[in-house]
């Protein structure tokens, strides 16, 4: 019997997806369902004065109307649920619907619940709201300084934390260090624009005093337990049920108040209630990520050794702390400063500052693009500076391959890894020499080719729930499975993470056809529903597999261990003396005697002749808890050409070499990586959230927020090498956001070769045409700089900014 | 997204769209509706009646006329494209149809309604006015025909009343040999143009004997860049194209976005001109 | 006002009560219990809401349901006879041209159309023709291959005189993608 584990077979969800017979969330109807639509405000901050919401009341179809005053009484505010440790981290209030001051641009004023979407739809151009307006900001930076509006009362100079990470003496390498290169980064507000808006389906059943919630959810056990705390109704009584989920990119990881409103409205009324966000409504409501303004520098010798990195990070929140904000500017971004590379001495300072913008949270890599982007950024700028070969100061700078388990300066233990094979690998496939010879080439004809790369390392499969612990995540971060196998064979396979495109129902039931020696026909996998499956803690920071994969595999191996007690009853033969084949127990030395996992499952379930001691049926379930994070790295290329009369950037070529591990389903790692890297591209070319000086969103639909589309994209070169973990059974490391984690800083690599002899050492992304052009633009009034990183960095605005603070 | 109610009038002829428009309040026509239905779902357009005009006969049809053409203003871009009478005799209006909006955008959108609506960053209008197109116009009043180049007046401002409907372009024939382009940089989102630029070139025995340049998504609206004609009687040197493309946006007041800020296309303008006269010039014969 | 409309979607005559300004995709969705055509945007942009009209790919977020009466539509329920899978379904299946799936109905009606007029592209046009088709899974990549795995099919399909469709049901068939490297080898 062949394995399955490492072979691309198709998907097994894919039939009802392109069939159209999946079902999301907005396709979900119940008999009397009710449709719910939000008032949103249209300052980013303003004290509200006066709601009237008569008109609406009495419009046709209305059912009800909620204002922020008529329920501020009946339920909680929206929870943080990362509460990170040693720091001032101050959270305050988000309550469900505004009822003293709004602030961001689609905070919620009011609910309507009315027969049909067009009558929820109608009501809300009814409603009569005052405002008094106030100022509005949403620059990080600006929002710090002295006579900046203030958001909350509680949270003196929007200041939410302060937070340090320190490892050996920055500050000291600083002083004595023989090379130091700075830069002033601004990591943009990008919109996560998963396909599916969120959406939100409650109904209630007042006699059971039991709420069922369907809810566009990447972790529905964190949605159960977050929407008890809003609605004040103990957990058990809601079952949060998370169906086909179009997309998340972290963007459904939070709990929002709009699901608890719904709930709200359906137990008050008695009838169940839809919600389906409109784009628009997303991209002002749903939570941005990144935001980070950063004054950045790197020290070392001449010959290349790097000594300290030192940062002052602005990091966005937006108006409120989402469910994770807080957790992701500081422990999943300043512990993994250091990132492949040996350096001793690390100082971060991240100040945490309420925006009057959509709050920040979790998006596809959430803090650790951020990190890698700021590091990937000051190799370059090094290197150019000491006149070093990119890829030589990277090979000087990893950690050995014999040096691991490896322990950080910042405190974290990378697993296992071998950076050079990853770079080896990707020179294979690109000739660098040759490219520089053609760079050369072109540029005598008057065109501009860059050539960039990155190597990153991740911290993903999270993690070790004490770890969670003690960095103040309110959650565990194990996951679970329950197999259970049905008197036919059958097996169906319950987890705790939800899947939301990343064919975990394929890649676990392969998994589990290995275990049993089965063809993946016979094994379903399903996620989603809070009262299927054991308490488990969702799809994000590539964990799923690593840890629910693994829970999955030891309770097959469980189911498999009593199928093997039970076969040798079975067979009259000792537990010792069987052994597996083909899918069979058989006795060794007799091979015609033997019983097929099937045969073993049907008289588990019959338990006609059972052993001695041995319960009926054949089930397992397992909770599995790593005792580490896994670290995966990899290293990618890619070359650009840059036309210098309109900035337009191409991408020539994009290689990536990711090693996540062994994989269980090439096929699908494969289109991960393809996402991941073209989602980064998005990022570094087109992407970013913009709000004018008041508070306005400007890129509200998507007319004005690029996301990339299929002409704009090359195709992708990809490989891998297979560096196993040891953290968990499988070996696996994870893979849904290494390429967003590396292709940002790549993309920006090329670009700045491309132009670095104008003196440009760096360029604020998103790379649009606009700011390319005019950072040649400044560069070349400003001089044709050298090439040792003196030169001038554009800023978000296209404005020549001085280097460093 | 739900527009607000309103009356829906499907009409079957010309005699009663326009009956249907004239006199009425608060009427708004669509034909493909591209560019109206989705500022009814933002409700930044909210009309009480809506006037279908899709599936008028008289609306339809891409004939030869001359050397030239008659397209009807229900004629959607799709059509254009595959059209061969205009890919032989007007090239150009594939170029520029291909880069408009997308494959499901250019099924339903039709040349009249996005002559009517006058986006300024919109792709045809100053193709239009590079073929020197004349639009057909009728009310109940009567009929009347308006050269492209007296017809757009503003962002969103045309030269059609509000009892008018256009029924058809006539585009007259090309000098023998003309070379065409149609060169835009388009906005990564949305896909219109942060600059276009519309070239007819023709030469005689080395000498250029026509050239007229409009461009669109520059200014309020498409414009005719009135220093291409000074290109008559040159040969196309480099210096003549970037005399002429240098000063394409000359007196036009330009205004900056999140996407392009005033410099920048004001920059762009000229690159893009440029791009699109050497381009026509190329493939004149 | 309620007026009664008959659409023809997926071959059968359906008659709905709707308002003048019903969208079509939301009658499709809400009245007809189609829910596999999806809606993505606001803007007409992203494609999600992709459905054939008269054998055109039309975005029905951009149409009234008044405006397509009578007229033909095909739906992404519709696109192949019951139990049985388009060849362009089934070329997204085999080549994982699809993550969440959320944006697949649409991306695949667009194809269907764009095959039909260009049966043999190269990959730059599809990646041209579906523009108004947004993925936020994939990256394209395999969905360009799925297409000209179609397209591919489809030709051989049509060259034999046979329909486009084939039986649905799972099957273990391995991809053509490459095998995986051995666990650990760190190539």
């Amino acid at each position: 019997m062949t394995t399955l584990f490492g072979s691309g077979i198709k998907r097994r969800e894919d039939p009802r997806l392109i069939t159209g017979t999946a079902t999301y969330t907005d396709d979900i109807k119940l008999p009397g369902l009710t449709y719910a639509a939000i008032l949103r405000s249209p300052y980013a901050h303003a004290r509200i004065t006066r709601v009237d919401v008569s008109a609406a009341r009495a419009a046709p179809g209305v059912i009800a109307v909620y204002t922020g005053a008529d329920i501020k009484d009946k339920v909680a505010p929206v929870p943080c649920a990362w509460n990170v440790p040693n720091c001032d981290l101050k959270i305050p209030a988000h309550p469900l619907l505004a009822h003293d001051k709004v602030r961001y641009v689609g905070d919620g004023v009011a609910l309507v619940i009315a027969e049909t979407r067009a009558q929820a739809r109608d009501a809300i151009d009814l409603m009569d709201v005052d405002y008094d307006v106030l100022e509005g900001n949403v620059d990080p930076e600006k929002m710090t300084r002295a006579g900046a509006p203030q958001l909350h009362d509680d949270v003196p100079n929007n200041l939410a934390f302060t937070w340090v990470v320190a490892g050996g003496d920055a500050n000291k390498a600083f002083d004595g260090a023989e090379v130091t290169v700075k830069e002033r980064i601004v990591q943009q507000r990008v919109i996560p624009t998963a396909m599916e808006c969120r959406a939100a389906v409650a109904s209630y059943n007042k006699a059971m005093g039991q709420l069922t919630l369907w809810v566009t959810s990447q972790n529905p056990h964190i949605h159960r337990f977050l929407c008890s705390v809003m609605l004040q109704i103990p957990e058990h009584k809601i079952r949060v049920i998370s169906p086909e989920v179009g997309g998340g990119f972290g963007s459904k990881i939070p709990a929002y108040p709009d699901e608890a409103l719904v709930s709200f409205a359906a137990m008050d009324l008695g009838r169940p209630v839809k919600w389906a966000e409109d784009r628009s409504e997303n991209f002002k409501t749903t939570i941005h990520g990144r935001d980070h303004i950063e004054y950045v520098e790197l020290c070392g010798t001449k010959d290349g050794q790097i000594t300290g990195l030192r940062t002052t990070v602005y990091a966005g929140m937006g108006a409120y702390a989402s469910t994770a904000g807080p957790g992701i500017p500081t422990i999943l971004h300043g512990l993994i400063y250091p990132g492949p590379y040996t350096i001793p001495n690390v100082l971060g300072t991240i100040r945490g500052v309420y925006t009057a913008g959509a709050p920040i949270d979790a998006y596809r890599g959430a803090g650790r693009p951020e990190a890698s982007y700021l590091l990937e950024r000051l190799m370059d700028v090094y290197a150019r500076k000491i006149g070093m070969d990119p890829f030589e100061l990277r090979r000087k700078n990893f950690i050995a391959k014999d040096k691991f388990p490896y322990t950080t300066c910042t405190g974290l233990t990378y697993d296992s890894g071998d950076y050079n094979i990853a770079m080896d690998k990707a020179l294979t496939m690109i000739d660098v020499p040759a490219f520089r010879q053609e760079q050369a080439e072109a540029k005598k004809q008057g065109r501009r080719l860059g050539l960039g790369m990155v190597s990153y390392i991740e911290i993903c499969g999270l993690g070790p729930s004490q770890v969670a612990g003690a960095v103040g995540f309110g959650g565990g971060l194990y996951d679970s499975a329950i197999v259970r196998v049905y008197p036919t064979g059958v097996v169906r396979v319950y987890i705790g993470a939800k899947p939301h495109g990343q064919g975990e129902e394929t890649t676990f039931a392969q998994i589990v056809a290995d275990e049993f020696g089965y063809p993946v026909e016979n094994i379903e996998v399903l996620s989603g529903d809070t009262d299927n499956t054991a308490q488990g803690w969702g799809t994000y920071g590539s964990r799923s597999t690593a840890v629910c994969g693994s829970a999955v595999k030891i309770a097959a191996q469980r189911v498999k261990e009593k199928a093997k007690k039970i076969a040798a009853h079975l067979m009259e033969a000792n537990e010792a003396d069987l052994e597996w084949n083909d899918g069979k127990y058989s006795v060794r030395g007799s091979p015609d005697q033997a019983k097929t996992f099937a045969e073993v499952a049907l008289m588990a379930n019959l338990a006609w002749n059972m052993p001695a001691g041995v319960e009926p049926g054949l089930e397992a379930t397992a909770f599995f808890d790593p005792s580490n994070f896994v670290y995966p790295f990899g290293t990618h290329i890619c070359t650009v050409e840059v036309d210098e009369a309109t900035g337009l950037v191409t991408v020539l070529r994009y290689i990536a070499v990711d090693d996540c591990g062994p994989l269980i389903n090439p096929m699908i790692v494969e289109g991960q990586v393809h996402g991941g890297i073209v989602q980064g591209l998005g990022e570094a070319l087109w992407e970013i959230a913009v709000y004018d000086e008041s508070g306005q969103l400007l890129t509200g639909s998507m007319m004005d927020y690029a996301i990339p589309k299929a002409s704009q994209i090359p195709h992708l070169e990809t490989a891998h090498t297979h560096t196993p973990s040891p953290v968990n059974p499988l070996g696996i490391k994870g893979v849904g956001e290494a390429g967003t984690i590396s292709s940002a800083a790549c993309l920006v690599n090329a670009v700045v070769d491309a132009l670095s002899d104008y003196g440009i050492t760096h360029i604020d992304k998103p790379l649009t045409p606009s700011r390319v052009w005019a950072a040649i633009q400044s560069a070349r009034q400003h001089g044709n700089g050298s090439a040792n990183g003196n030169g001038a960095a554009i800023g978000t605005n296209g404005a020549v900014k001085e280097n460093g603070r | 997204m739900i527009p607000t109610s309103f009356e829906y009038v499907r009409a079957g002829s010309m005699r009663e769209a326009l009956a249907a428009i004239a006199g009425a309040e608060g009427v708004k026509v669509i034909a493909g509706g591209h560019s109206l239905l989705p500022v009814m779902k933002f409700r930044l357009a909210q009309p009480a009646r809506l006037i279908d005009i899709s599936r008028i006969a008289e609306l339809k049809g891409i004939t030869p006329r001359g050397k030239g053409a008659r397209i009807g203003a229900g004629v959607t871009y799709r059509e254009i494209l595959e059209s061969e009478i205009l890919q032989e005799r007007f090239p150009i209006l594939h170029e520029v149809t291909h880069t408009i909006g997308d494959l499901q955008v250019r099924n339903r959108g039709t040349i009249g309604g996005s002559l009517a609506h006058a986006d300024p960053a919109s792709d045809m209008p100053s193709v239009m006015l590079a073929l020197d197109a004349t639009i057909n116009l009728r009310s109940k009043r009567g009929k009347r025909a308006v050269r492209a180049r007296e017809f757009f007046k503003g962002a969103f401002v045309t030269e059609l009343a509000e009892d008018e409907l256009i029924t058809d372009i006539i585009v007259p024939s090309l000098p023998p040999g003309a070379g065409t382009s149609y060169t835009s940089f388009e906005q990564a989102a949305s896909g219109y143009a942060i600059v276009g630029a519309s070239a007819v070139i023709a030469r005689k025995r080395g000498t250029i004997s026509h050239a007229v340049l409009a461009l669109n998504g520059v200014g309020e609206m498409a414009f005719l860049v009135p220093g291409a004609d000074s290109l008559v009687g040159a040969r196309g040197e480099a210096a003549e194209l970037d005399r002429v493309a240098g000063g394409a946006a000359d007196g036009i007041e330009i205004t900056g976005d999140i996407h392009a800020p005033a410099d920048y296309r004001r920059h762009l303008t000229a690159v893009i001109a440029r791009r699109a006269l050497d381009t026509a010039l190329q493939r004149a014969r | 006002m309620k007026r009664s409309v008959i659409l023809n979607v997926n071959r059968i005559a359906r008659t709905v009560e709707v308002e003048p300004r019903s969208l079509l995709v939301h009658v499709l969705r809400d009245d007809l219990n189609l829910t596999g055509t999806h809606i993505g945007c606001d803007t007409s942009q992203c494609g999600a809401c992709t459905v054939l009209i008269d054998g055109q790919a039309v975005k029905s977020c951009t149409q009234l349901a008044v405006q397509v009466e009578g007229m033909d539509i095909t739906t992404i329920e519709g696109l192949a006879p019951s139990g049985a899978l388009h060849p362009m379904q089934n070329a997204f299946w085999e080549k994982h041209g699809l993550q969440c799936g959320f944006c697949t109905p649409g991306m695949i009606m667009t194809a269907v159309d764009f095959l039909g007029s260009n049966p043999d592209p190269t990959d730059d046009e599809i990646r041209h023709a579906i523009e108004g088709n947004y993925c936020r899974c994939t990256g394209y990549q395999n969905i360009v291959l799925a297409i000209r795995t179609a397209a591919e099919v489809m030709r051989a399909q049509s060259a034999a005189g046979q329909p486009t469709s084939e039986p649905a049901g799972e099957s273990t068939q391995r991809s053509p993608l490459p095998a995986a490297e051995p666990a650990g080898a760190g190539v």
